[in-house]
């Protein structure tokens, strides 16, 4: 299965130290952990709430655990991961500042990745009227899991409010890095942040 | 029922005599026993296809198939063994094994002790979880398996598969603990006791030494599975299948059978107390409640699985009130505290403690996804 990872996963992946303990929370069908057991040697556990994600990690080989992400962390240690990935998910969560603080407690490093709302087509949607509809943001607004949207600068605040340190961030639209004006141009951000000084 | 195009078809138990002394861990020593077992599928060549299904408290060896053609019921878990089903027949060689103190063949208290050439009866010893492990060890040495590719079972059978892996780290490959627990709850033990309680104070029960009576503690046993029963279903469940039925359509106002629930669980209850030795329950709820590997490690679960080689997987009811998910889920945590790769589902059903027999969709395609892999991983 050294199959190709889709570009955000890939760039996720790229974040993930070898050998490293990895929490992914909303592990969906297990691609990302299942090519990082593969190639690089990870101890990986997925979080994820639909039991037919659950049936696809499992029989992919990826431990998975059958849990609600807004009922936190419960079951996992104190800095018992090296990495803790978040990806796409936040957006989508009710307990969006606890799970940032819980992702925070039960590992060393965590990857958030998220629709950026201020991309330029979401602007120029909402211009003519309408709620954005996008590759990114493919609901209507009528039936969307999407109930917490940020912007690059919104999510940055977030974090400044709970003195979580940002390590990195990348911006990226359609698989490309966008470097200037990334809250217009850039679709999807990914960052990497940590409670340590 | 279309199961019987999936069907082992038809079985044969056989009998394994063991004279090897066999430490307890109550400290009684087991001089020579007999188990008695069923296979199903075929050994590969390298050994390495065998699955053990371990059997809850009132289960035993006969897991799947018939003994005759026309026999009303297979054996207990036949919806997950057999050709094409999730414990795949075609793919696995499959044992069944009656556990010591049971009461279907292998050696237990209604066995006739050879020096007395009475029935062991009261003197039969306390059985542990582990104490039935190592009994399973020396099963697995008889028939050549070296290192199981699955130990399987829910309930107390969970708790086998738990302490194989702990026990024998090297020769489990994957445990599957269903609607089990790392141990039992001051609850569980409660209920266990008041089952107990109706069968010691029976009558009948002669101290355990009822065979020579010619009596059985019939009500004892009767009302330690209805009690039992309750606890294995769920509110909801029971409450759709029986509601507030009555059986004449109106009060009898009397204590004769009158609700549909009533009606049941006495069936259960009769149907049990004619089959099942109340040793056998006795001994059965005793290791349950004894179970607890974290014990010897402080009460450090984590510690205590910190030999285990085997992969997990585990898997709990959302109505099962009796081993609950939260149950479950300490295992789970012990096991991803200590690195140990573990799959773990919550399953969505209404059926209780009793849905790890049924069939679920989602129970059965995580059993099938998980035991394909198993299976696929053998073949390369």
């Amino acid at each position: 299965m050294t199959s190709q990872l889709r570009p955000d996963l890939q760039l996720i992946a790229d974040w993930i130290s070898p050998s490293s303990r990895v929490l992914d929370l909303g592990c969906g069908d297990g691609a990302l952990l299942g090519w990082l057991q593969e190639n690089k040697n990870v101890i990986g556990y997925g979080v994820e709430i639909d039991s037919d994600n659950i049936v696809r990690c499992t029989a992919g080989g990826v431990s998975a655990i059958q849990s609600d992400l807004e009922v936190g962390l419960a079951g996992f240690g104190d800095g018992s991961f090296d990495h803790i990935v978040l990806s796409q998910t936040i957006q989508a969560m009710r307990q969006t500042e606890q799970i940032l603080l819980e992702m925070l407690r039960v590992g060393r490093e965590a990857i958030v990745t998220f629709p950026n709302f201020g991309y330029w087509e979401n602007r120029w949607q909402i211009l003519r009227g309408r709620m954005p509809v996008s590759d990114t943001i493919p609901f209507q607004w009528y039936d969307t899991p999407n109930i917490h949207w940020c912007m690059l600068g919104d999510f940055e605040a977030l974090c400044a409010k709970n003195k979580v340190r940002i390590i990195e961030r990348v911006v990226m639209d359609k698989g490309k890095f966008i470097h200037v004006l990334p809250n217009l141009f850039g679709s999807l951000a990914f960052y990497r942040v940590t409670a340590d000084e | 029922m279309a199961n019987t195009l999936q069907s082992v078809g038809i079985v044969a138990a056989q009998d394994a005599a063991f004279d090897l002394p066999l430490e307890l861990a109550c400290g009684a020593v087991l001089p020579a026993y007999r188990l008695r077992y069923e296979t199903y599928g075929e050994l590969n060549r390298d050994r390495s296809n065998a699955i053990l299904i371990c059997h809850a408290l009132s289960g035993h060896h006969h897991v799947a198939g018939r003994y005759r053609a026309d026999e009303k019921y297979p054996g207990w878990w036949d919806s997950m063994i057999g050709p094409g089903k999730p414990i795949d027949t075609d793919r696995f060689f499959v044992v069944g094994v009656n556990n010591l103190g049971g009461c279907h063949g292998s050696t237990g208290p209604s066995s006739i002790r050879p020096d007395t050439d009475q029935p062991w009866g009261s003197s039969f010893p306390m059985m542990t979880v582990t104490d039935w492990v190592h009994s399973q060890a020396r099963l697995a040495d008889l028939l050549g398996i070296e290192r199981w590719a699955a130990v399987v079972g829910g309930s107390l059978g969970g708790m086998q598969a738990l302490q194989w892996s702990i026990s024998y780290p090297a020769r489990v490959a994957n445990a599957l603990v269903i609607a089990s627990a790392p141990r039992l709850s001051a609850q569980n033990i409660a209920f266990n006791d008041v089952a107990r309680q109706a069968i010691l104070t029976d009558p009948d029960f002669h101290g355990g030494d009822f065979y020579a009576h010619g009596v059985l503690p019939r009500r004892g046993l009767r009302l330690a599975r209805m009690l039992g029963h309750i606890t294995y279903l769920s509110d909801d469940g029971m409450g759709a299948k029986f509601g507030r039925l009555l059986r004449s359509g109106a009060y009898q106002y009397g204590f004769d059978v009158e609700f549909e629930i009533e009606s049941y669980l006495r069936y259960q209850g009769d149907k049990f107390s004619d089959r099942f030795d109340a040793n056998t329950y006795l001994l059965m709820t005793k290791a349950l409640d004894y179970f607890d590997p974290a014990h010897d490690c402080g009460g450090d679960l984590r510690a205590a699985l910190e030999p285990v080689e085997a992969h997990f997987m585990v898997a709990s009811f959302t109505s099962d009130w009796r081993f609950s998910p939260v149950r479950s889920r300490e295992i789970v945590s012990a096991l991803i505290a200590g690195g140990k790769k573990v799959a773990y589902a919550e399953i969505e059903s209404s059926h209780g403690h009793d849905a790890f027999l049924m069939t679920d969709t989602p129970y059965v395609n995580l059993m099938r996804g998980y035991l394909d892999r198993v299976a696929r991983e053998l073949a390369a």
